[in-house]
């Protein structure tokens, strides 16, 4: 059991890096990677909101769905959850914890269309985890994102002062760099397996 | 006010989802390893986003603005769940290359993209006509992606071998990296031709 967490947190933050790997939220990758502040803003809403969701799409999967053999309705099932609830998390933390809120606030509306979240929701039911591999997978996959952001951002911040050629700036030159970086993450690759 | 035609157009070409406005490159990055899966994903988010751009049209008067953005994840997953179902059932082996990206065309930013900033606002045949192109732009630009990784990642397209048998394949392309970095490039290449014929 032990191992097994061990190996579920090195293969969901290095080998099968979300975002390099299995193009989980290639989206926000692309566009909130020019700083490395605002990377690690979006990377902490995506930890706190892809454990809560995955923990009650687990949760919602197993104790609704399973037992009223519904399990066809799961992508709408979550989307609706990870919908309100960043919602919820909006609100509680505007009332709660305004400093916090200040600092992720901006991010939380940008989440809902983030693939990751849905992404890791429906990758963790397909691996049948159970409750404890399930928050150690969600935590873990969501602190690869945000290493991954984070990495790109500083790259992006070197980039900015580089004299290239008007073609390749933005998006493509961006891409050819997620390219380089996943194919250095590919190194982790067989170190560990599940 | 535009025309039809231009209505039409602007999603291949001008705006085409991929090569200009970068939405939805999730699907685009994974799917691609075959000229067939990304024709395939093309194809079945283009049924998504003519459906949900219909509905979301015909319920534009209906649905209170401070709700919407709820309402038009329902019609989207709704339609994606019926894909989800209709390929597992006709496409079995389609429906397994493309996986957890079936589920995900809920969350393709292009489609709601569609939802909220057309349908919401245009009549039922603009909404229609504005569903086909840029769903055929974004078909196009997954199955161009599409024929470049399976050619050099595998000597063929659509399955058929091209590069005979002296080719050696680059595995590079069939993976994660080869991903970005072949997209990268032809972002790269598109600029040129968009620079070139003034398109934007």
């Amino acid at each position: 059991m032990e191992l097994n967490l061990a190996a579920i947190i090195f293969v969901a933050i290095l080998a099968n890096n979300i975002v390099l790997n299995q193009f989980l939220g290639v989206c926000p990758y692309l566009g909130v990677s020019k700083r490395i502040e605002t990377s690690l803003g979006m990377g902490m809403a995506v930890v706190f909101v892809m454990t809560l969701a995955t923990i009650v799409s687990w949760v919602i999967f197993n104790f609704i769905l399973i037992p009223l053999d519904l399990v066809y309705l799961r992508t709408i099932a979550f989307i609706l959850v990870i919908a309100s609830l960043v919602q919820l998390v909006e609100i509680v933390l505007k009332k709660n914890n305004p400093t916090l809120f200040k600092a992720l606030g901006i991010y939380l509306p940008l989440i809902t269309t983030n693939c990751a979240i849905l992404g890791v929701a429906l990758l963790n039911i397909q691996m049948g985890h159970n409750i404890i591999q399930t928050v150690v997978y969600a935590i873990a996959a969501a602190i690869g994102f945000t290493m991954a952001l984070v990495i790109m951002a500083g790259i992006r911040e070197r980039l900015e002062l580089v004299n290239m050629s008007g073609l390749l700036q933005g998006a493509a030159v961006t891409l050819v760099t997620a390219g380089i970086l996943s194919l250095s993450f590919m190194g982790f690759a067989g170190i560990m397996t599940l | 006010m535009t025309t039809l035609t231009q209505e039409f157009s602007k999603g291949i070409i001008k705006q085409n989802p991929v090569f200009v406005q970068l939405l939805g490159m999730c699907p685009i990055l994974a799917v691609t390893i075959t000229a067939t899966n990304g024709f395939g994903m093309g194809i079945a988010s283009m049924f998504v986003l003519l459906s949900s751009n219909i509905v979301v049209s015909f319920i534009r008067n209906v649905v209170p603005p401070r709700v919407r953005i709820p309402a038009y994840i329902l019609v989207i997953a709704t339609f994606v769940t019926i894909t989800d179902l209709v390929l597992n059932a006709f496409l079995p082996s389609l429906h397994a290359a493309l996986g957890i990206f079936i589920p995900l065309i809920v969350v393709n930013c292009m489609i709601m993209g569609r939802a909220e900033g057309f349908a919401r606002k245009n009549t039922l045949g603009r909404s229609v006509i504005d569903a086909l192109g840029m769903g055929i732009g974004f078909t196009l630009a997954l199955t161009i992606l599409g024929i470049v990784r399976e050619l050099l990642g595998a000597g063929s397209i659509f399955g058929a071998n091209i590069m005979g048998s002296s080719f050696e394949p680059m595995a590079l392309f069939a993976s994660p990296p080869g991903a970005f970095i072949a997209l990268g490039i032809l972002l790269a290449i598109f600029n040129y031709f968009y620079r070139k014929f003034g398109v934007q």
